[in-house]
């Protein structure tokens, strides 16, 4: 069971949960800020939409697409 | 770092593996690439509350089983470069893909068109909550509405119920005729009537759409048009999503014919010399077409023209369900006018309805606002304006998704494809 931090925070999930799910689990779902300031969620669930965009170890990825792993770094506000 | 495939092919649901199964026995080198951490693609879809039928795992271990099928997975294609040359990144690399023939399965999308409130928090997709379930996210107790059009409707309502949500409402915009004739044909499909009682809900309402999504800081309840009624419903979620439209800007990149709004292949499942397509990009079908497609293709590619002649009867039974889908579950035109004109249609770039309209084409909108120029590239709002407005997608220019510049960079080491 793979435990990372969201926005600071520890949490331990299930293998396999993607950090779109894991967000939803220890926080309140959102993965970011759009530009006029609203929070948003992950939307198509699919890796097309874009708005699961996190920061994941200094890179952005989709929380969709992205398993969670031991250790992981999970970021969500700029 | 290069590599060669004799057959390339982009996406790993069904139409993908069943491809590369096809052409496996030639002995050709064969890559396969997809963007999802696991093959299966969207249909087939593992996470720790899901697991996938027995078939899509055998398929899986048969991939797995040829060492002439290397797959890769989390890898997105970002640039075409050259002649039969693709630019590709993973987690951690960019690099180039030549090939000699190339197969695209990149599948389907949710058609998601913008109504008050849809960017809450709260709401997705259909599809997109059955994904995103699949892959852990928690329901239990949790009210959710499931709304738009098509079967997949049916498929995430029973993936949430599953997990232990509430449903308040399956809201299908189509009208209870054209719903029942779709039924009334499907014991031509035995397996899909079978399926079609399985899904079935007591909360499903035909000729009903959404309103808009009500909330401050989140989803908070629905409104909703119900045969002309309208209702609201307490919620936590709301999952909508109007039918699946084809991922069709690799091909258009690529130079591929289209019909529509999918790709155009002939009976050989080729769109132009050495290019072929299968499966959800080429119209929606469903998996069954997605799988034979696929196989065609694959035989097709290796020169194998009678093993793909034999499945065009199998072909054409699935095409005449995908027909008769498509007939029944045609969008009802009062959807076109859900958006208010401060509603947002380009999420990305927070581009409401009212600085689009009266605008004559996507490219004066685009200039004039930014719509469909953020990180999706218009995936999101180039299907929603050209349901909104006939404005047809200008054909893509890398890169196709958001890249490193590492990515890039590569290209420089490459000498120019000539």
């Amino acid at each position: 069971m793979p435990e990372l931090m969201l926005d600071g925070r520890a949490l331990r999930v299930a293998e396999g949960t993607s950090v779109a799910a894991a967000l939803a689990l220890g926080s309140d779902g959102c993965t970011r800020t759009s530009v006029s300031g609203q929070r948003r969620a992950p939307l198509c669930g699919m890796g097309i939409c874009q708005e699961c965009r996190v920061t994941i170890d200094g890179r952005r990825r989709l929380a969709c697409q992205t398993l969670c792993r031991d250790g992981m770094q999970v970021e969500t506000r700029p | 770092m290069n590599e060669y495939a004799d057959l390339l092919i982009v996406g790993a649901g069904p139409a993908g593996m069943a491809a590369a199964l096809a052409a496996a026995p030639s002995g050709a080198r064969i890559v396969m690439l997809d963007d999802n951490p696991l093959a299966g693609g969207q249909i087939w879809r593992d996470g720790p509350q899901a697991s996938v039928p027995i078939q899509a795992r055998r398929m899986r271990e048969r991939v797995q089983s040829h060492r002439n099928i290397l797959h890769h997975a989390s890898t997105r294609v970002i640039a075409n470069p050259g002649p039969k040359q693709l630019l590709v990144e993973d987690d951690e690399h960019g690099w180039l893909i030549s090939y000699d023939k190339l197969i695209l399965c990149t599948g389907a999308r949710e058609l998601l068109l913008p109504f008050p409130g849809w960017t809450l928090p709260g709401v997705t997709g259909a599809g997109g909550l059955q994904a995103l379930i699949k892959a852990g996210l928690p329901v239990q107790d949790q009210r959710v509405v499931i709304a738009g059009s098509g079967p997949l409707l049916l498929a995430s309502a029973a993936t949430a119920k599953k997990h232990g949500a509430n449903l308040q409402c399956i809201a299908e915009q189509a009208s209870l005729k054209a719903v029942a004739g779709f039924a009334a044909q499907l014991p031509r499909w035995p397996n899909k009537l079978l399926q079609s009682f399985t899904l079935f809900d007591r909360h499903y309402r035909t000729g009903t759409h959404v309103l808009a999504a009500l909330g401050s800081d989140r989803l908070e309840a629905v409104r909703l048009s119900q045969q002309g009624k309208i209702v609201e419903l307490a919620c936590d979620r709301l999952a909508c999503g109007f039918g699946l439209i084809p991922n069709i800007q690799l091909g258009q990149a690529l130079g591929y014919a289209l019909e529509g709004q999918a790709l155009a292949v002939d009976a050989w499942q080729a769109s132009r010399i050495d290019h072929y397509a299968a499966g959800e990009c080429t119209g929606f079908g469903g998996s069954e077409l997605a799988l034979v497609e696929g196989a065609i293709a694959g035989h097709a590619a290796m020169g194998d023209v009678e093993a793909a002649r034999q499945l065009w009867p199998r072909r054409a039974r699935w095409q005449g369900f995908a027909k008769a889908l498509n007939q029944a579950f045609a969008l009802d035109p009062r959807l076109k006018s859900l958006a208010r004109p401060d509603t947002l249609v380009c999420r990305c770039e927070d581009v409401p309805h009212g600085a689009l309209a009266g605008h004559t084409d996507w490219r004066a909108a685009k200039l004039a606002s930014r719509c469909g120029m953020g990180a999706c590239q218009g995936r999101v709002c180039g299907g929603a304006v050209q349901h909104l407005f006939g404005w047809s997608p200008s054909t893509p220019r890398p890169p196709f998704s958001p890249a490193r510049i590492e990515t890039l960079m590569s290209l420089d080491d490459t000498p120019p494809a000539s």
